[in-house]
């Protein structure tokens, strides 16, 4: 038999009908929604006369627009309100479990998902949000989708789907102290760009990967999206099964033994073959940071921001546009620039390892003069146990803000957003323009960075202020 | 869904690479609980000034645009989020073709399910359409997806791709649900063969 790779597994054994004339017929174990790219879905079926084919199969989250001044939303504008109050009706109406405001569990719909034990290697999981590639680290096949899709897999739990080129990302070598899962992914992205993974789904693997934990794992696979990838996969090993096991959804018992049997044949066959490989070497890698306008606009912290020449027409103008609009400079360093905000949260790192990071240089220094630091948990869960560390005091000591859970200033639909012409260094996912403020600038970074430059004020390498 | 067959439009250019969704129609615009609406927030931020009103340089404010249904942009239109508000916004302002050399995948499955035609070029194609819009800003281009020809103002015609199921969904403004829920036999029959 041929050897497989671990995506041909996951996407073979999910194909209920393939055709010459259409996409395939792909059947989602798991679907996840949330209060923004749902309701038009909804609305969609009430027209049409459609139930949910599988209400148990779908699992809410309000995240996106909620506050996280406060755990009963009192501060949601009015149209958030109408959101939260439509997502509350349609769970109800049409039988789907959701984590609303009174949920001790709730938080990031990515976040809740591995943490409560849905997420689990060899699923096919869908969420309308481009962050869905965050379940891949369990070696599920996890991708987002539009709302119209959403519609699709509420009335059908099944979507049309062409199958994707195979991308092997490689990471060999020991990650160095103070470099982190999210330097690893900006270098993958900085080298291949924001569409180099465009119609391939990829696959993490090497020493340096199986090295992570799995919210290590977790921030590599949210950013694939980032680098146009549809999903980023990592092969499930005893690190995952060690994270998943005794989980509230996870299997229990001989049901437990025999999921771990079958989840081990997942990983990719001996002599696979991939479309596209690629290998980077993490054991010369520094902290990275952006100083563009998009994922791929990134640099080691003791580089200077590229030089305007020996560029194509196309690529001087983006990099002048981006320039212009982030007001920096080429050929100067962004080590030591001076910044306004710091954001550490996300679906990216807001989970305890990020937190405990970030609270490593926090502990017992005060954030320089004027900064707003602003430390969202992803869930509930994640806060509670944050809290019990003494992290909420730490951050707090330290001149920062605590917050309750949700997506926050990564996308700003919440309150929560940089004023026009700030800087933000910020461990969120995208510093495209107007991300996280209209006119706000970002700079994204490790938890490690983003603590780090709170305290100095200005973009700072992390091993500077960690013994 | 709106049927495309064949449109004859204006070319908006959009010289940048990489726009990205939240470019589109930024997330403060997303807090909507249907499709309407959307127009208002296309390109919000490159097409008012930061006093809000609206920016002269920006080619969706011309006269000459709008009653044009083409976007002309650089490679990698659409990267970003996953929000189908993007067609929506889009769609809802009158554009019904995107013409770049290449699309984000979730924006390209997006705007096939809502009639918007993600139309790809070669570079030199895109260079000469932008060559074109900058010569000749009142230049049509015709677009006809049934036998998938796009024809220049001096007659040159170009074959453009598409796969068959969307093309077949397009032309006819099909919702592409139909045809999963036709499939409700084999996805029964999906379920109890993995319970089994």
């Amino acid at each position: 038999m041929n050897p497989k790779t671990l995506y041909q597994k996951v996407w073979e054994s999910h194909i209920v009908s393939e055709s010459d004339d259409a996409p395939s017929i792909l059947y989602i174990d798991l679907h996840l929604i949330h209060e923004v790219t749902s309701p038009q879905a909804f609305s969609g079926l009430r027209e049409k006369g459609l139930k949910v084919r599988r209400p148990e199969r779908t699992i809410a989250a309000m995240d996106h627009s909620t506050p996280t001044i406060s755990l009963n939303f009192d501060t949601a504008d009015d149209m958030a309100i109408a959101q939260l109050e439509q997502i509350t009706k349609n769970c109800a109406d049409f039988g789907i479990t959701l984590f609303d405001a009174g949920s001790k569990e709730r938080g990031i719909v990515h976040v809740i998902g591995p943490e409560q034990g849905f997420t689990q290697p060899g699923k096919t999981i869908v969420c309308g949000d481009s962050h869905t590639s965050t379940h891949g680290a369990f070696g599920a096949l996890a991708f987002g989708i539009g709302t119209s899709e959403v519609e699709h897999v509420l009335a059908t739990q099944s979507l049309l789907q062409s199958k994707s080129k195979t991308y092997e990302v490689r990471f060999e070598g020991v990650l160095p102290f103070g470099v982190t899962a999210k330097d690893m992914i900006l270098a993958l992205i900085a080298k291949i760009g924001i569409g180099g993974g465009t119609g391939h789904v990829f696959e993490f693997s090497g020493d340096a990967v199986k090295a992570l934990d799995m919210d290590g794992r977790m921030t590599l696979c949210n950013m694939s999206i980032e680098a146009g990838a549809r999903a980023g996969m990592i092969a499930p090993d005893e690190t995952t099964f060690a994270y998943l096991k005794g989980r509230t959804h996870a299997p229990k018992g001989d049901a437990w033994d025999a999921a771990v049997e079958k989840w081990k044949q997942l990983p990719s066959d001996e002599g696979a073959v991939y479309d596209k490989t690629v290998t980077i070497n993490v054991s010369k890698l520094e902290p990275m940071v952006t100083y563009g306008t998009n994922p791929e606009m990134g640099i080691a912290i003791s580089e200077t921001i590229p030089s305007l020449g020996n560029k194509s027409e196309a690529e001087q103008a983006s990099l002048s546009k981006a320039l212009n609009y982030m007001d920096l400079s080429a050929d100067s360093p962004l080590k030591d620039h001076p910044i306004d905000v710091v954001f550490i949260g996300s679906c990216t790192n807001s989970r305890m390892s990020d937190l405990r990071a970030a609270a490593s240089i926090l502990k017992g220094r005060k954030v320089a003069e004027g900064m707003r630091l602003l430390v969202v948990p992803g869930s509930e869960t994640i806060r509670k146990e944050a809290e019990a560390e003494g992290i909420d005091e730490i951050v707090r000591n330290a001149g920062g803000e605590w917050r309750f859970a949700g997506c926050s200033m990564c996308l700003a639909m919440n309150g929560d957003e940089l004023e026009p012409g700030q800087y933000a260094v910020s461990t969120s996912n995208r510093n495209f323009e107007g991300r996280q403020g209209k006119g706000g600038r970002t700079i994204l970074a490790s938890p490690l960075t983003a603590a780090a430059s709170a305290i100095t004020g200005k973009v700072t390498d992390p091993r500077e202020l960690m013994k | 869904m709106k049927s495309f067959t064949k449109i004859r439009s204006k070319i908006i250019p959009l010289p940048h690479t990489d726009v990205d969704t939240d470019q589109i129609i930024p997330a403060r615009y997303l807090k909507v609980i249907d499709k309407n609406g959307l127009a208002e927030g296309l390109f919000d931020s490159w097409r008012r000034l930061p006093d809000g009103s609206p920016n002269p340089d920006f080619p969706l404010n011309q006269d000459d645009y709008q009653d044009a249904q083409i976007l002309l942009s650089g490679d990698n239109f659409g990267c970003g989020s996953s929000r189908e508000h993007a067609p929506w916004a889009l769609m809802g302002w009158g554009i019904r073709a995107v013409i770049s050399t290449s699309f984000a995948d979730i924006f390209r499955n997006n705007a096939l399910k809502n009639g918007l035609l993600p139309l790809v070029v070669d570079e030199a194609t895109q260079t000469s359409l932008f060559d074109l819009t900058a010569e000749a800003p009142n230049a049509t281009l015709e677009i006809d997806l049934v036998s998938q020809i796009l024809t220049l103002p001096d007659g040159t015609q170009i074959k453009f791709e598409i796969d068959t199921f969307s093309k077949t969904c397009m032309l006819e403004g099909i919702d592409q649900l139909g045809y999963l829920l036709k499939h409700d036999e084999q996805i029964s029959a999906f379920e109890e063969m993995r319970n089994a």
